[in-house]
């Protein structure tokens, strides 16, 4: 009984995780068609912006125990990822809309160089930031089982991330105009919208939420310039799993994955557990290629 | 209100449109009629600035508008329904018809102007929270004609209304075109395959023949025996 409410603690974790690497893609590859091989290093980058509040706010805002330079962090990531993609998508993705492949090299390139500016900027040893206070230690369910407060962090943090991006689709004006370009990009514009500006913006939200992740990701482990490269494919699979396009597939495809992958790592180990996942994922592309959610209409 | 001149539009090798010179008078409906792929649907993408002209111009109003970019098209007031009706499919029919807003000044919804659209199409209405592409091939019709009216556009591009939809809705969206007609507020260019609808509603014709004008004139004037010449498949 422990044992399962572990595991499904574990599998929800890590699936929060691949969650919140994979939403920044999902906005990116699901709704724009555009294969950003950067979105690792907009990770990177947040996780480093989580870096350098500590080490130049941490004093100010009552020291790296009580953890408000974190909070702060946060936002500051995604603002900061999200210009910088803002700005790649003028100058570097709109001109290459209609060729995936071009856009491939051309993001990759731009992942290499920010890589490098990291190596340049933070030095290649990997960084360590020190949790706040309040994030160290954990939930204690009794009989020796305990849910780390990081853990329980992240997954909170999943649920704020996935209900914003809700509300912001759903609710919001700029939501719908998304939609409307995303579904047929000619008649939204011919209906006024500025397809162009909707286009940078729904970049930016991408690479702006994959800063978010790096934030959470330097809770639970070192960061270094490659940090980004550990997650991109799992951010991949977990997009293409849940059918192109459609977050609620990339919600429960994140989930799905985690769980399997904690579950069957049960009884062997960590490595034949991800190729078990990976096999299970091939196998069911087979059958369903549009992945787990699939949309249907008359127009 | 609308003057196309000697435009020439090309897919890539393909000349489409040679030499065009067509105006729309305000408040009137001008009808363009042909066969298929004469390149009446060009001519309306040209129009609404999703195919440039390699040469010609294009006034609306006093202003050139031949480079302009289909969005502000729309907010200088043309309101278009495209063929195949362009709506968003898995948008509702109400979040269909608020993008309608988005080529006013506020881009904020205006409810005196959805209870106009509403009474023309209470279907629209009564499906509002309906996900689109599950409307019927006439209700997507109207809900693309109801989606411009919203922001009373001072030219309106129908391509090809009543293609594909049952004689009920047609009636409907002949009565509409004529109701407008009578306001005479705004001015139509109707890309219309159905002979009897075409003359019933409007007030000027041309007839295209591969890419060119080959004939145009006054309704009242209409040659039919000439025109069937164009028109008969």
């Amino acid at each position: 009984m422990e044992v399962l409410a572990l595991q499904i603690f574990n599998g929800l974790s890590l699936g929060s995780i691949l969650l919140l690497v994979s939403l920044g893609l999902a906005f990116a590859f699901g709704l724009m068609n555009v294969i950003n091989m950067a979105h690792g290093e907009f990770i990177m980058i947040g996780a480093y912006m989580a870096f350098i509040f500590q080490q130049l706010f941490a004093t100010a805002l009552g020291g790296v125990d009580a953890g408000v330079w974190f909070l702060l962090a946060i936002p500051a990531a995604f603002l900061f990822a999200g210009a910088l993609g803002a700005l790649m998508e003028v100058t570097l993705i709109r001109h290459l809309y209609g060729r995936p492949l071009d856009t491939l090299l051309a993001t990759w390139g731009v992942g290499l160089v920010l890589q490098q500016a990291a190596r340049s900027i933070f030095g290649a040893p990997n960084v360590n930031v020190s949790s706040p206070a309040w994030l160290v230690g954990g939930f204690d369910m009794g009989s020796g089982m305990l849910l780390p407060y990081k853990r329980i962090f992240i997954i909170g943090l999943v649920v704020v991330a996935v209900i914003a991006i809700y509300l912001h689709l759903n609710r919001t004006a700029s939501g719908r105009r998304l939609r409307a370009v995303m579904q047929n990009r000619q008649m939204a514009s011919c209906l006024g919208v500025q397809s162009r500006r909707v286009d940078a913006m729904t970049f930016a939200l991408g690479t702006g939420l994959a800063g978010v992740a790096g934030c959470a990701l330097a809770l639970i482990g070192p960061i270094g310039p490659s940090l980004g490269t550990f997650y991109i494919v799992d951010a991949f699979m977990v997009v293409v799993l849940g059918g192109v396009g459609r977050l609620p597939g990339t919600v429960l495809a994140a989930l799905l994955i985690g769980l399997a992958n904690t579950t069957l790592e049960l009884g062997t180990t960590a490595t034949v557990g991800k190729v078990l996942v990976l096999l299970l994922i091939i196998v069911f592309l087979q059958w369903k290629p549009a992945g787990l959610v699939s949309l249907q209409s008359r127009a | 209100m609308l003057k196309i001149q000697n435009a020439f539009v090309n897919y890539g090798e393909s000349n489409v449109l040679n030499d065009v010179t067509l105006a729309v008078p305000p408040g009137q409906v001008v009808c363009l009629m042909g066969r298929n792929g004469v390149g009446k649907t060009t001519l309306m993408k040209t129009v609404m600035g999703l195919l440039k002209p390699k040469s010609g111009s294009i006034h609306f109003g006093d202003e050139e508008m031949t480079r302009w970019p289909s969005s502000r098209r729309a907010r200088a007031g043309i309101g278009y329904v495209p063929q195949g009706r362009g709506i968003f499919p898995y948008l509702s029919v109400y979040e269909n018809l608020l993008m309608g807003f988005e080529s006013t000044p506020s881009r904020k919804p205006d409810e005196a102007a959805l209870g106009r659209v509403y009474a023309l199409f209470p279907v629209l209405k009564q499906m509002g929270k309906r996900v689109a592409g599950q409307l019927s091939g006439g209700q997507q019709q109207q809900l693309a004609i109801g989606r411009v009216l919203l922001r009373d556009p001072k030219l309106l591009l129908l391509d090809e209304p009543t293609e594909g939809i049952q004689p009920s809705i047609m009636q409907e969206i002949e009565d509409i075109i004529l109701l407008l007609r009578e306001e005479a507020a705004m001015s139509i260019l109707l890309v219309e395959q159905f002979l009897d609808f075409a003359l019933k509603v409007g007030s000027y014709f041309y007839i295209m023949e591969t890419g060119a004008i080959v004939m145009d004139g006054s309704v009242a004037h209409f040659d039919e025996a000439k025109a069937k010449e164009y028109l008969a498949v």
